[in-house]
């Protein structure tokens, strides 16, 4: 192949910056602009002054003419603080979750890891599987389950304990992040795992590491890659979704994606906001991003060393 | 002792992990609508299911879209990867960096975005924009299949074909194309599964009448109780059952032989 061959590459070129590099600056003009009302000369109107001239046009009876202008503005942005404890709260329970995923998968994908090959591809499957189902009906698995009078609040009432109130709480939906996404922390660990050759294991336990020693030296620093893939695959979908906190958290437990799903789609109608709330959450998400691989470098060239 | 405890340790994980799709899939044969009283066995919400017209629809709006967006993604994607394999470092590792974007973001800031740009040039949203929002988000994972394939072809090969008589098109007809055939069916099947499995993204691109099957799943969950979408949960389980049985299936007839080689060396 030679260097003429890289013009095939044009279409995809054209399609990601129409579709990918554009719709980004899009979230960036409107985050920081506003539309403003203003009068046919294209002056800026306040509040009293429409007030004003509305009055005027009911008392002459003729139609109030108005035209628009979009004006650069920080105000949204400034708006967003007015959401911090949604901010918080969001990365909060994701942050639970996250932590929760990496101690269920840890041992589990571990054990995977050490099993017979032909287990192993059963295990694995086993794992996908229920990926591979939308997480919408997950989901609504848990709302059968949760519910007061659910199947859970039923075997509870066997032993006279209960009720609870499961559903609609900040437990709920850390649970539904936890069920969603534990095999895309599982995943990743085993594919750092299963690499780990058995000679290093038996190696150090030779060398005299016990049990612990052995996972907390050797499998632990190996496996690094994979925690920060599996951190990021858990935190970022669930530090922003709007359907689980909605359907386990009974629209009570507000989450930063049902706050930019309300400005977009909902009944809070403001693009600007939205907006201004999606950059916040990309910036976020991106930094978040940059320390996890730094985590994982780190502690790759301490092994190579 | 130990042993047992691991046993016992991945049951539980699993427990966890299908307990609720069982209780789904009981439920879908509950004749009571209640989904917590057992009165009955039934196949009544399957009857119904596939009498509902809305579902159905919805349906072949999922395998259509997921067809043509994969279709035009995997091309679209091995053109692309071909092009960026032959860039120079610093355009290659741009455009690398960008095509990462849409997967390492937050698919709700990939659906607003794109949103946005729909509604700024004025197009309606519909199946058109359905697809232009799949083929995005799936090219990526094709371009990221295929390159991997690329590096490790020999790049002499292109070259030896030249000189043995072959003209650009039959070299690459002939030599890339079935070097990179792996990436590109990986890159294909990929995308074929994030199209049927989206939500978010098609959330904020979808039109009234251009629904997917999630999106219809989603406004069915909204109504508090929906004995369809458990009977439909049993439906995709299943489907999803025989196709991971199948290719692990074939994994394992294909990895057998390799395994064998090796213990007789």
């Amino acid at each position: 192949m030679n260097s003429k061959s890289k013009y095939v590459a044009v279409p995809y070129l054209a399609w990601m910056v129409i579709f990918i590099v554009v719709p980004l600056a899009l979230i960036g003009v409107f985050a920081f602009t506003t539309t403003v009302t203003c009068d046919m000369e294209g002056n800026m109107l306040t509040d009293e002054e429409i007030a004003e001239y509305e009055a005027y046009c009911e008392e002459e009876g003729i139609e109030p003419e108005y035209t628009e202008r979009t004006i650069f503005t920080v105000q949204n942005i400034l708006d967003v603080s007015k959401y911090s404890s949604v901010l918080i709260n969001s990365a909060w329970l994701a942050l639970i979750a996250t932590v929760i995923c990496l101690v269920i998968a840890y041992p589990l994908a571990y054990m995977i890891s050490r099993m017979f090959y032909s287990r192993q591809k059963l295990a694995l499957m086993l794992v996908m599987l229920p990926m591979w189902m939308n997480f919408l009906l997950r989901t609504y698995a848990w709302m059968t389950l949760l519910e007061k009078n659910g199947l859970i609040n039923k075997f509870f009432g066997l032993f006279g304990i209960g009720p609870f109130d499961m559903i609609n709480t900040q437990g709920a939906v850390v649970l539904g992040m936890v069920y969603n996404y534990l095999p895309f922390m599982i995943l990743p660990l085993y594919s750092v795992m299963t690499k780990i050759d058995d000679r290093t294991i038996e190696a150090a336990q030779d060398l005299g590491a016990n049990g612990l020693q052995v996972i907390w030296r050797v499998v632990v620093p190996l496996s690094m890659p994979g925690v920060a893939t599996g951190i990021t695959q858990v935190f970022v979908p669930s530090v922003s979704t709007f359907i689980i906190s909605r359907m386990l958290g009974g629209g009570t437990n507000m989450l930063i994606g049902d706050l930019i799903d309300l400005q977009f789609l909902g009944n809070a109608y403001n693009p600007n906001l939205g907006a201004a709330i999606s950059l916040v959450l990309m910036v976020f998400i991106f930094l978040c991003m940059s320390i996890t691989n730094q985590l994982d470098n780190e502690d790759m060239e301490g092994v190579l060393l | 002792m130990k042993k047992i405890a691991n046993k016992l340790y991945i049951a539980l994980v699993f427990i966890f992990l299908y307990a609720p799709i069982f209780v789904l899939i009981a439920n879908s044969f509950n004749e009571s609508k209640s989904r917590t009283v057992w009165t009955g066995f039934t196949f009544d919400w399957y009857v119904k299911l596939f009498n509902n017209e809305v579902i159905l629809k919805s349906l072949g709006n999922t395998l259509i879209i997921a067809a043509v967006a994969a279709t035009i993604s995997t091309i679209l994607g091995t053109a692309a990867a071909i092009g960026i394999y032959n860039m120079k470092k610093i355009t290659r590792s741009l455009v690398i960096n960008i095509t990462y974007i849409p997967i390492m973001n937050s698919e709700m800031v990939t659906g607003v975005s794109l949103m946005l740009l729909f509604v700024a040039l004025h197009i309606d949203l519909g199946y058109l924009t359905l697809i232009i929002a799949h083929i995005t988000f799936c090219v990526p994972y094709v371009i990221l299949n295929v390159l991997p394939k690329l590096r490790q072809m020999n790049r002499n090969l292109y070259d030896a074909a030249l000189d043995l008589g072959c003209n650009p098109w039959q070299a690459f007809r002939h030599v890339i194309i079935p070097e990179i055939m792996p990436g590109i069916v990986t890159g294909f099947l990929m995308s074929i599964t994030y199209s049927i499995d989206d939500f978010v993204i098609s959330y904020f691109t979808h039109g009234s009448t251009s629904q997917t099957l999630p999106i219809t799943i989603y406004s069915m969950t909204r109504r508090k109780v929906s004995p369809e979408v458990n009977a439909l949960s049993a439906i995709i389980f299943v489907v999803v059952l025989v196709v991971l049985l199948i290719m692990n299936f074939n994994d394992l007839r294909r990895t057998k032989p390799k395994k064998k080689k090796e213990a007789a060396r």
